[in-house]
This record gives structure tokens, C-alpha cells and sequence, in this order.
């Protein structure tokens, strides 16, 4: 069967030969010929690199905030927010070793999946309660003295 | 291939190749475990999108209660990131040691972690007690009520992922760097880093965009 010879294959190659063992697997080329048997690799240089990034992204959104560097909350909100995608990026990319071709793609088609939903609850939650509050009822004379 | 079925054509032209059910070159996940495993992560990431978004609605009701900028210390905040940061990189460390088939080094890192992880939990259970005691807790306000649920759900996961990885040095003393202990650390790994993941959503949404005035 193709499928067995290509895991004869597999299990020939010099590295990866425990893990192929431990997982049974077979029946893929391999984009690289190993990586995929026993999940995700890290490197000590990847965690390194990504526990520097994250740091360095974590400190700086901290310092923006205790020094107050921005006169405008929204700015410092908005920088903020950009910080935390990026570090989310870098700890999805050096953390959890996600890229394209892990599992077949489907990790990263359920992140994107998920993302989409994340974002249309998020926004939309937001977005339709502020526009509710803003036109409700106001709540005391104070309100209704400052309504439009 | 000598092997390979091949059905008999009515046509009696032998079919240049021999069947294939696969998609030449397509990797195919043999073992679902983690595939699956990070379904549930997505699905968890999915209650945290609306523990956020409740938050998000409801973070500046504060029912002439205390605010963010009262209530929130930053640098025990800032102490709290790190901790678990740290703890990130060391679980990668015991990941490291687990590939090289070393128990004992795996173990340690496995030990440091869970200590970061630990004292993660303290100070945020500190942080609550304090709240509570300076009455603004979860029945103070909306505020209060959804701060306490997000980070109360992302705490309680870290408690899980503690007693998880409590388990596993256990497993792991017991039977070594066996298969199915190498899939559970994994899926362990993944679970952990998701935890620091929705962490830097929790402190920058709810803790740094809290003290902005």
C-alpha cells in the first residue's frame, strides 16, 4: 500500500525516527520531513526570541500607561490595543508554534474561523450597546439638561 | 504496489497508475489529539470573546462605585504578567528537555512552572480579597460584576491547567516519557500559552484601558 511504504520511508529517516514510532503516523510527504509526527517543534532559540518580544511588548504599554505619555486616552487606548495584537501574534507565532501547515491547515483555518467570530462579538457587542445607551431614556435631570 | 487493488476495468486497458485515496503530497493527521485539543481552544477562546465584549459593554457602569483607576494597583498587575510570561517560557524549557527524553530536567521546569503558576494564582486571589474587603466586590457593580468573570474564568483556568500539569509530573514520574504522556504534554503546552494568550487581552483591555481616565 502507498500508505505503508511512505511510513517505511518515514521511518527511515535518521531524525524523527522515535516520534514517528510513538505516533504511528504515515502517509505524508512532509514539507520538511520531520515536525509534524510530534506536534509543533520549538527551538530554545524561538522561546527566547519570542519571551524577549513579549516582554518588550508588555513593558512598553505599561510604561505608556504609569507615565501617562499621552495627554488623549483614546491614543494611549488605541497604541495600547496594537501592542496587544502584536504580542498576541508573537505568541501565537514563537508559543504555539502555529503556522500554515500545521495539521493540515486546520489550525490555522479554525484561528481564522475564530477570529472572525471574536471580532463580529466583540465589535458588534460594542458598537450596538453604545448606540443603545446613547439613546435611551437619560437616566436624571443632569442627563437631560446635557442631552443634544 | 504489487499489492495496491486495482478493479477491473471493462474496457481490459490496465490503468496507468496505480489507485491512490490521498492527495499526493496532503498531510493527513493520523493522530487527531491535538487538532482536537485546539478546537476546545478555540471554543474557550470563544467564551473569553464574550466574557470580553460583556466587559467591554459593561466596564465603565460603575453604579457611583469605585472605578478602574481606584481600584486597580499596576504594579501588581505588572508582576502578575511577568509571572506568567515567565511561566510560558518555562514550560517551552520542559518541552525542550521532554524531546531530548530527559525526565528528571523535564520534570524541574515542569516544577518551576507550576510554582509561577502558583504564585500567579496567589496574588490574583490576594487582589480579589483586597476588593472584596474594600467592598467593592462582584455584587458592587456592573463593573465589578463583569471584571470578577473575566478574570475569575481566566483564573480558574489557570487553577485547571495547575492541577493538569500537578497530574502530569505524577504520570510522568510513574511511567516515564511515554507516548501518551508526550500527547498530553502538548496538548498542555498549547493550553498553557493559550492562558498567557487571553492574559494579554485581560491586562490590556481590563487593567491598563481601566486606569485611563
Amino acid at each position: 500500500m502507498t500508505v505503508r511504504t511512505d511510513h517505511m520511508a518515514n521511518l527511515s529517516q535518521a531524525h524523527g525516527m522515535q516520534h514517528a514510532a510513538d505516533h504511528g503516523h504515515g502517509g505524508h510527504g512532509g514539507h520538511d520531513g520531520h515536525g509534524e509526527d510530534d506536534g509543533p517543534h520549538g527551538t530554545f532559540k524561538g522561546y527566547v526570541t519570542g519571551f524577549v518580544l513579549a516582554a518588550i511588548l508588555t513593558a512598553i504599554p505599561f510604561w505608556l500607561v504609569m507615565n501617562r505619555v499621552f495627554d488623549s486616552s483614546r491614543v494611549t487606548a488605541l497604541v495600547i490595543l496594537a501592542f496587544a495584537v502584536v504580542q498576541i501574534v508573537v505568541h501565537i507565532v514563537y508559543f504555539l508554534h502555529l503556522d500554515a501547515k500545521s495539521e493540515s491547515g486546520w489550525n490555522m483555518l479554525a484561528l481564522i474561523f475564530t477570529l472572525v467570530l471574536v471580532v463580529i462579538t466583540l465589535s458588534g457587542s460594542i458598537w450596538i450597546m453604545y448606540h443603545l445607551n446613547s439613546n435611551m431614556m437619560p437616566a436624571s435631570i443632569h442627563d437631560m439638561r446635557n442631552m443634544p | 504496489m504489487s499489492d495496491t487493488y486495482a478493479p477491473p476495468l471493462t474496457g481490459g486497458q490496465t490503468p496507468p497508475q496505480p489507485l491512490s485515496f490521498h492527495v499526493e503530497g496532503e498531510h493527513h493527521p493520523q493522530n487527531g489529539t491535538l487538532l482536537g485539543f485546539w478546537v476546545y481552544l478555540m471554543s474557550d477562546c470563544l467564551v473569553f470573546a464574550c466574557l470580553f465584549a460583556t466587559y467591554g459593554v459593561l466596564g465603565r457602569s460603575y453604579a457611583a462605585g469605585p472605578s478602574g483607576a481606584d481600584l486597580f494597583d499596576l504594579p501588581l498587575v505588572a508582576v502578575n504578567t511577568s509571572l506568567l510570561l515567565l511561566s510560558s517560557i518555562t514550560y517551552g524549557f520542559a518541552m525542550l528537555e521532554m524531546r531530548r527524553n530527559r525526565i528528571g530536567a523535564t520534570q524541574g521546569w515542569l516544577a518551576v512552572t507550576g510554582l509561577l503558576g502558583a504564585g500567579f494564582l496567589g496574588l490574583e486571589l490576594y487582589e480579589f480579597a483586597h476588593l472584596i474587603h474594600e467592598g467593592a466586590g462582584p455584587q458592587r457593580s456592573a463593573f465589578l460584576s463583569s471584571f470578577f468573570t473575566l478574570v475569575g474564568t481566566h483564573g480558574l483556568h489557570v487553577t485547571f491547567g495547575i492541577v493538569w500539569l500537578v497530574t502530569m509530573m505524577v504520570q510522568v514520574q510513574l511511567h516515564g516519557l511515554i507516548p501518551a504522556n508526550r500527547r498530553r504534554l502538548m496538548c498542555l503546552s498549547l493550553f498553557w500559552h493559550f492562558l498567557d494568550l487571553i492574559w494579554v487581552g485581560v491586562f490590556t483591555f481590563v487593567y491598563l484601558m481601566g486606569v485611563l481616565p
